[in-house]
């Protein structure tokens, strides 16, 4: 085994420190927002959690108990719409699709997730929103029964109609999709040519090759592309505050005006505390601090998985 | 599986002659029982939606249409064949769409922001002059975008150079040395990438604004931007170094090359057009982002030509405003802003395409042209010598 040269030992120095970085910026935000966060904790404490409202001039009384459901709910409709949608795409992309299309397929899904959220924000604010009322309206009168799409105000105006958290899940949903599809399909593209051969020998349709081998090969990516839209669906952030109309009193009502979210309170207040010390700041650094908390975890579980199924691959090529 | 064993027993006696099953062929059948069911769906949703009952709204009407098309779809599909084909073109027909449904959502939001920005854009102007003396109630042809310009173009270049070497450096690390250490990096890196993107805005306030104590600028906005881009960098880069044949690195260490060497003269020459895609698509998913810039930027109506003193405006940022305003105007501003920043993402998104356009190793022709002739140089040298 011939030496390491100290050329060699240098450089990989170099490399390993870079490698090593991604972990050093993400234990600096944490640290950050848990010092700047800390004003705050110690004035609610664990009434942070529970309280609804967020009154961060004095009488200060703030908490996250309406701002975060709010904002799982938009994620979760989000990712109800997304992940179906974007499987579908994956498994049009990589095994319905003629080949000369695919490149361009590909970059269209790409060029999806480099569209800004801002234009996102732009199209669901003044294109989507006159168009969809008609759909929300129907909804909310024949099934009404359910109690989700529930609507306790007059169907008639629109205004109650407006910025609520299905409307902002389904903009959401178009920013998860690229991410979804994009990781899926990659899964799925690497599903054993073997195993899909075996399949059409013994004599099955694409649908019974797609349902026996791709989608089995890869359940594991598409959960991991699950999480890591999940990730992304929670932190949304100018698409979702151009949208929504604020509510501080959490209800599950989806069609109904009035939503929120821990990003766009962010984005909504940040301005109003020019002083570094005022509660007001802290209290939007503890609710990042949630935040941030929530997706990496949400993310890393979904890498983790992603990762496992990826080192499979691996050793089956 | 109960329909499974029902077909397989209807269709056992039929098959005897051992046919090959067709997997793609496009007969007059299937063409006509799409459109067949296309058209009878847009009837009878046209009907149903328009005259019998109280619904009303576009989307509505082409959900119940799909709906009732794919329902169709099945009805005439299962009076020519057996359930197991029905549901074989049921599923081809539903991917289908999924991929339709995506082109078209891109072509409508890029088709949408360039009709409504286009008012706005048609007056030269709009990219010349700087907000500085236009106000909510001053008309469309004076005020524009060129201050926005500056600074997103200022912010995104600084963010590239801060993103960019550490995040091919760590892709490097990544791929070269990887090993069991380098596991959780990736895992991490992966991680980020779909961090919420305020939480970087939301970082460099925290920690260059409030405790370093730099002012609101367009460097901070960078700083925030790099943070958002450098996972993404990493993640793209190492994808295109894991592509670079093993059998090059080998050569290089046949003939006694130090890893570094190997590195910086075989494996990253090899990947870079990879590279280049990596570093511009990066940069187009930067350019948009308005919640990191939000933050740490300020706002300025003005031109601010220094991203490192006062505070700048960056495209993004001046639809976020410009949208909130109550003024027609003003929100017509917004969309010459999405224009100029769709146009934007739209020409990073060419570069990145045609910069990446073979597989590593691949020569294009102008360098496979260059290289025979540089071997060719060579050879008539060395016959020179021998001569």
């Amino acid at each position: 085994v011939a030496q390491v040269s100290t050329g060699d030992k240098i450089f990989r120095g170099i490399l390993r420190a870079s490698g090593w970085s991604v972990f050093v910026i993400t234990g600096l935000i944490l640290i950050f927002l848990i010092v700047r966060a800390t004003k705050a904790f110690r004035f609610m404490g664990a009434a942070f959690l529970t309280t609804s409202s967020w009154i961060t001039f004095s009488p200060q009384h703030f908490g996250i108990a309406a701002i975060l459901p709010f904002g799982i709910l938009i994620a979760l409709i989000a990712m109800i719409i997304a992940v179906p949608t974007g499987i579908a795409i994956a498994l049009y992309i990589s095994e319905y699709a003629p080949a000369r299309l695919k490149p361009s397929l590909i970059a269209v899904i790409d060029l999806m997730a480099a569209i800004p959220s801002i234009i996102f924000g732009l199209w669901g604010l003044l294109f989507l929103l006159p168009r969809i009322i008609g759909f929300d309206s129907w909804l909310g009168r024949h099934l009404g029964f359910i109690p989700v799409f529930d609507f306790r105000k007059s169907t008639s105006i629109a205004a109650n109609y407006v910025g609520s958290t299905f409307i902002a899940g389904i903009v959401v949903s178009l920013m998860v999709i690229p991410i979804v599809t994009s990781l899926s399909r990659q899964v799925f593209s690497q599903a054993p040519q073997g195993e899909r051969e075996g399949a059409y020998a013994l004599g099955a349709t694409r649908w019974g090759m797609v349902r026996t081998v791709v989608l089995p090969f890869g359940r594991a990516g598409v959960i991991g592309a699950t999480m890591l839209g999940l990730g992304r669906a929670l932190g949304e952030t100018i698409a979702v505050t151009l949208i929504i109309t604020p509510a501080w009193i959490f209800n599950y009502h989806v069609l109904e005006s009035g939503s929120n979210s821990i990003a766009s309170r962010i984005a909504v207040d940040f301005g109003s505390f020019p002083d570094a010390g005022s509660m007001g700041l802290s209290a939007l650094m503890a609710a990042g601090l949630v935040l941030f908390g929530m997706t990496l975890i949400v993310n890393t579980l979904g890498a983790i998985v992603i990762s496992r199924s990826r080192s499979g691959a691996a050793t089956a090529d | 599986m109960a329909a499974n064993t029902v077909t397989t027993e209807a269709t056992a006696p039929e098959s005897a002659a051992d046919t090959p099953l067709r997997i793609r062929t496009v007969t007059a059948e299937s063409v006509l029982t799409l459109t067949g069911a296309a058209v009878g769906a847009l009837a009878l949703d046209w009907v149903l939606y328009e005259r019998v009952l109280p619904f009303s709204g576009v989307l509505g009407f082409w959900v119940c249409w799909y709906v009732l098309f794919l329902a169709f779809y099945v009805a005439i599909a299962a009076l020519q064949w057996d359930m197991q084909s029905v549901r074989d073109r049921f599923f081809s027909v539903a991917f289908t769409t999924g991929g339709i449904l995506a082109t078209a959502i891109v072509i409508d939001q890029v088709a949408y922001t360039l009709v409504r920005g286009f008012p706005a854009v048609k007056h030269p102007r709009f990219f010349t002059q700087t907000m500085a003396n236009a106000g909510p109630l001053s008309p469309i042809t004076t005020g524009g975008v060129a201050h926005a310009l500056v600074g997103t173009l200022e912010q995104i270049l600084l963010a590239t150079f801060l993103a960019v070497p550490l995040g091919v450096l760590a892709a490097v690390y990544l791929a070269e040395v990887g090993g069991r250490a380098a596991r959780p990096v990736r895992t991490l890196v992966d991680a980020m990438t779909s961090l919420p993107d305020i939480i970087s805005g939301l970082f460099i306030l925290a920690f260059v604004v409030l405790t370093i104590g730099l002012p609101k600028s367009g460097f901070a906005a960078s700083l925030a931007l790099a943070v958002t881009m450098l996972p993404i960098v990493t993640r793209a880069s190492e994808t295109v170094l894991r592509i670079v044949p093993g059998t090059l690195r080998e050569a290089s260490y046949a003939l006694g090359g130090s890893q570094w060497r190997t590195v910086l003269n075989v494996v990253l020459p090899t990947a870079r057009s990879g590279l280049a895609t990596a570093v511009v698509l990066a940069m187009a998913r930067g350019i948009g982002e308005t919640a990191p810039v939000l933050l740490v930027a300020g706002y300025a109506r003005g031109m601010n030509a220094n991203p490192f003193n006062g505070w700048q405006t960056s495209l993004p940022l001046y639809i976020y405003y410009e949208i909130q305003s109550p003024a027609n105007t003003d929100k017509i501003r917004a969309f010459g802003g999405g224009f100029a920043l769709v146009i934007l993402v739209l020409v990073l998104f060419a570069i990145a395409r045609r910069a990446g356009g073979g597989t590593p190793g691949e020569l294009t022709r102008r360098q496979r042209r260059r290289l025979e002739k540089e071997s060719a140089r060579q050879r008539a040298a060395r016959e020179g010598m021998g001569a």
